[in-house]
C-alpha cells in the first residue's frame, strides 16, 4: 500500500537511494537483447570448437560479411517492428537500388554518383509511398508492403531483362568512378590479422546511431509509444503520421545502403538479388527481442540476430552440413525467441 | 503551498447556463458551476445524464451550443482540446494516454520531452527527466521504487495517479478525471482519491466525474448531480448527507420502489 508522504520533502532525500536499488546484473537482463546475446555467445563457441575454419582470419570476415549485410537491413526493419509496422519490400529493395545504378551507368552513361543519389531518392520515395499509404488508409503494412514486394521484385526481373536482355546487370568495374565507389562501399579494411568488408563498419555505424536514435532522442520515444499504444501517442501530441512514414523512408534507405554494399562489393547485380531475405530481417529483429506487435526492441538485438544468422550460415558450410540445416535452424530460433518475447510482453505490458 | 480547504475560492472555470445540443438531441441544458483553486468539484450523475457531454464541453472537445464558458471571469470558447490545454485545463481520459511496455519516466515526458542540443544532434536529457519524474510523483505522494520499470506493471490506481500527475506538471490549473476510479477495486479506488485530494492541496481545481456518490462524497467540495442532461441542483458537502447525494442520484422515489421490489422476490 502506498504511503501518504509529505509532498515534496519526502521524496526528494529518498530520490538517489531508490533510483540506485535496481541493480545493475537485474537492468541488464531486463534488456531486450539478452536472450540474442547469450545465443550469439553459444553458436560463436559451438562453431569455433567444432570446425577449424571458424575462427580462421578468412572465416571470420566472411561470417562477419555474411552478418552485416543482414545486420544493416534488420536494424532498419527493428526500428519500424517496435514502431508496430513491417516492411516486405525490404529485401527487394537491396536488389533495385542497385540495379538502378547498375542501369543507369552501363546502360545509359549516367554518371556514378548522379545514378546513386538518384537512386536513393527513388527508395526513399517508395518508401514514403509505403507509410503514406499506410498512413492514410490504415491498411495493415504486412498488406502495403507485400504489394510493393511484388511490384519490385516484377520491376526489377522484367526491366533488367528489358534494359539488358539478361537477367543481371554487369560491368560496373568499367563505369568511371568505380573504384571511388568501391573506397567506400566495397573496400576491405584489415584489423588485426582479418581483411574485414567495410560493410562490417556501415552496420556498426548504422547499429550505434539507430540505438542512439531509440534510446535517446524524442524520436526513438515516439517510435516505442507508436508502436505500443498508437492512440495514447495521437493523444499526447506525438507526430504519428510523420514518424511513421519516416520509418518506412528507414528501411528503405537501409536497402539502398545494402545495394550499393554488394554492388562495389562484386561489380554485378542478378536482378533476384534481395528476395526472399525480407523474412530473414524481420527473424533477426525477432530473434533479437523485438515483439511482432510492436512497442519493445533494440537495434542492438537486431544486429546480434544478424550475427546470430551470419554465423550459422558460414558455420553450416565451414562444418560441410547440408545446407538446408540453416532453414530448420532459422525457424527455431524464431519459434524460441518468439516465446521468449511473448513472456516479456506478460510481464509488462498486461496487468489490470 | 497551503492546503486550505478552500470553500470559495475565486473560480477559475466557470459555466453559465450551457447547453449543448447534438442535432435534435438536447444533450444538455442550463448547466452553471465552477471549480476554482483548490476546490474539487463533483460531477455526478447515471448512464446518459450528460457528464461526458459536459467534461467534453470543458476539455473542448466539443463547443457548448448555448450559455457561456468562463476562463478567468472572460468568455471563451475551446474550439479545440490543445486549446483546453494551453488554457491550463487538462482532461485524463479512463485510457489515460500511457504506452504499457514504456518506462515510466518517458511516460510521463510522452510528446513533450526534455532534450538539449539543436535540430537531429538534440538528446534526451534522460538523467533529469528521471529525476523530474521521481520527484513529481513523489509530490502525489507515489512511492515508486524505479522509474525505469514499464508502466504497465504499476496497478491501475497508480497509473491513474502518474496520469494526474503528468497533467499537473504540464501546467494544468485545472484537471478534469474521467471516471477515474470506475474501473478500479476498493483498494486501488482509494489511492487514487487520495491522489485527488492531493491535486486539491497543491492548489489545482478538480473536476471528477464519477457516477459513484461513495468515491466522491469523501473528496468533493461540491456535488453537480445531473440527470438526463440538467442539472438536478448542485450542493455544498456541507448541505448534503452522502444518503441524500445516493437517492438523489438514483432518482429518489424510484429507488424506494426498486428496493420494494427486490426484497419481495
Amino acid at each position: 500500500m502506498t504511503m501518504l508522504t509529505t509532498p515534496g520533502a519526502a521524496a526528494e532525500s529518498t530520490a538517489d537511494e531508490r533510483l540506485a536499488r535496481t541493480h545493475p546484473v537485474v537492468r541488464l537482463l531486463r534488456r531486450p537483447e539478452i536472450g540474442a546475446l547469450v545465443a550469439a555467445l553459444a553458436i560463436f563457441v559451438y562453431f569455433s570448437v567444432a570446425t577449424a575454419s571458424f575462427l580462421s582470419p578468412a572465416g571470420v570476415a566472411t561470417w562477419l560479411y555474411s552478418a552485416s549485410l543482414f545486420g544493416i537491413m534488420a536494424v532498419a526493419v527493428a526500428m519500424l517492428m517496435i514502431g508496430g509496422e513491417f516492411d516486405l519490400s525490404a529485401g527487394a529493395m537491396t536488389g533495385t537500388t542497385g540495379l538502378l545504378v547498375g542501369a543507369f551507368t552501363t546502360q545509359w552513361g549516367m554518371n556514378l554518383w548522379f545514378a546513386m543519389l538518384l537512386a536513393l531518392l527513388i527508395a526513399l520515395a517508395v518508401g514514403a509511398f509505403n507509410g503514406f499509404l499506410v498512413v492514410k488508409t490504415g491498411i495493415p503494412s504486412f498488406i502495403v508492403t507485400l504489394g510493393t514486394f511484388f511490384i519490385l521484385q516484377g520491376l526489377n526481373l522484367a526491366g533488367t531483362k528489358l534494359v539488358t536482355g539478361q537477367v543481371a546487370i554487369q560491368g560496373m568495374t568499367l563505369v568511371p568512378g568505380f573504384e571511388a565507389g568501391k573506397a567506400i562501399f566495397g573496400s576491405t579494411i584489415p584489423v588485426l590479422g582479418v581483411n574485414l568488408k567495410v560493410s562490417v563498419f556501415w552496420w556498426l555505424g548504422i547499429t550505434a546511431v539507430a540505438s542512439w536514435m531509440l534510446l535517446r532522442t524524442r524520436y526513438g520515444n515516439w517510435i516505442f509509444a507508436i508502436g505500443g499504444q498508437l492512440q495514447s501517442a495521437v493523444q499526447t501530441g506525438v507526430p504519428v503520421k510523420r514518424t511513421r512514414i519516416g520509418l518506412f523512408m528507414g528501411t528503405a534507405a537501409a536497402g539502398w545502403l545494402v545495394g550499393m554494399l554488394s554492388l562495389f562489393d562484386v561489380a554485378t547485380v542478378q536482378a533476384t538479388t534481395g528476395i526472399g531475405q525480407e523474412f530473414i530481417y524481420i527473424i533477426c529483429a525477432v530473434v533479437g527481442g523485438c515483439l511482432l506487435t510492436g512497442g519493445y526492441g533494440s537495434a542492438i538485438g537486431a544486429a546480434l540476430g544478424a550475427l546470430i544468422y551470419g554465423m550459422i550460415l558460414q558455420g553450416i558450410v565451414f562444418a560441410q552440413w547440408d545446407n538446408n540445416w540453416l532453414k530448420a535452424f532459422l525457424g527455431g530460433m524464431l519459434l524460441l525467441a518468439v516465446l521468449v518475447n511473448l513472456s516479456v510482453r506478460r510481464q509488462a505490458g498486461v496487468r489490470a | 503551498m497551503s492546503a486550505a480547504g478552500a470553500t470559495q475560492a475565486a473560480p477559475i472555470l466557470e459555466v453559465r447556463g450551457i447547453g449543448k445540443v447534438y442535432g435534435s438531441v438536447i444533450a444538455l441544458s442550463d448547466i452553471s458551476t465552477s471549480v476554482g483553486a483548490g476546490e474539487v468539484l463533483c460531477v455526478l450523475g447515471d448512464n446518459g445524464a450528460g457528464k461526458s457531454t459536459l467534461l467534453k464541453v470543458l476539455a473542448g472537445v466539443h463547443p457548448h451550443s448555448s450559455g457561456e464558458v468562463l476562463l478567468d471571469g472572460a468568455a471563451v470558447r475551446f474550439t479545440g482540446p490543445r486549446l483546453a490545454l494551453d488554457a491550463g485545463i487538462a482532461t485524463v481520459y479512463q485510457d489515460l494516454a500511457i504506452v504499457p511496455l514504456m518506462p515510466v519516466w518517458r511516460n510521463f515526458f510522452l510528446g513533450a520531452e526534455l532534450s538539449a542540443g539543436i535540430g537531429p544532434f538534440s538528446r534526451l536529457k534522460v538523467a533529469e527527466m528521471r529525476a523530474i519524474t521521481l520527484a513529481q510523483l513523489g509530490r502525489m505522494g507515489i512511492d515508486l521504487r524505479d522509474v525505469d520499470q514499464p508502466i504497465g506493471t504499476l496497478s491501475g490506481g497508480e497509473r491513474q495517479s502518474v496520469a494526474i500527475a503528468r497533467a499537473i506538471y504540464f501546467g494544468a490549473r485545472v484537471v478534469i478525471l474521467d471516471e477515474p476510479t470506475s474501473a478500479l477495486g476498493v483498494k486501488q479506488a482509494g489511492v487514487v482519491l487520495r491522489y485527488v485530494a492531493q491535486a486539491r492541496d497543491h492548489g489545482l481545481g478538480v473536476v471528477f466525474v464519477t457516477h459513484n456518490p461513495h468515491h466522491a462524497y469523501p473528496v468533493g467540495d461540491r456535488f453537480l448531480v445531473l440527470n438526463r442532461g440538467a442539472s438536478l441542483g448542485e450542493f455544498d458537502r456541507k448541505g448534503i448527507t452522502i444518503d441524500e447525494l445516493t437517492r438523489l442520484m438514483a432518482g429518489g422515489a424510484e429507488l424506494d420502489s426498486l428496493a420494494r421490489e427486490l426484497e419481495r422476490s
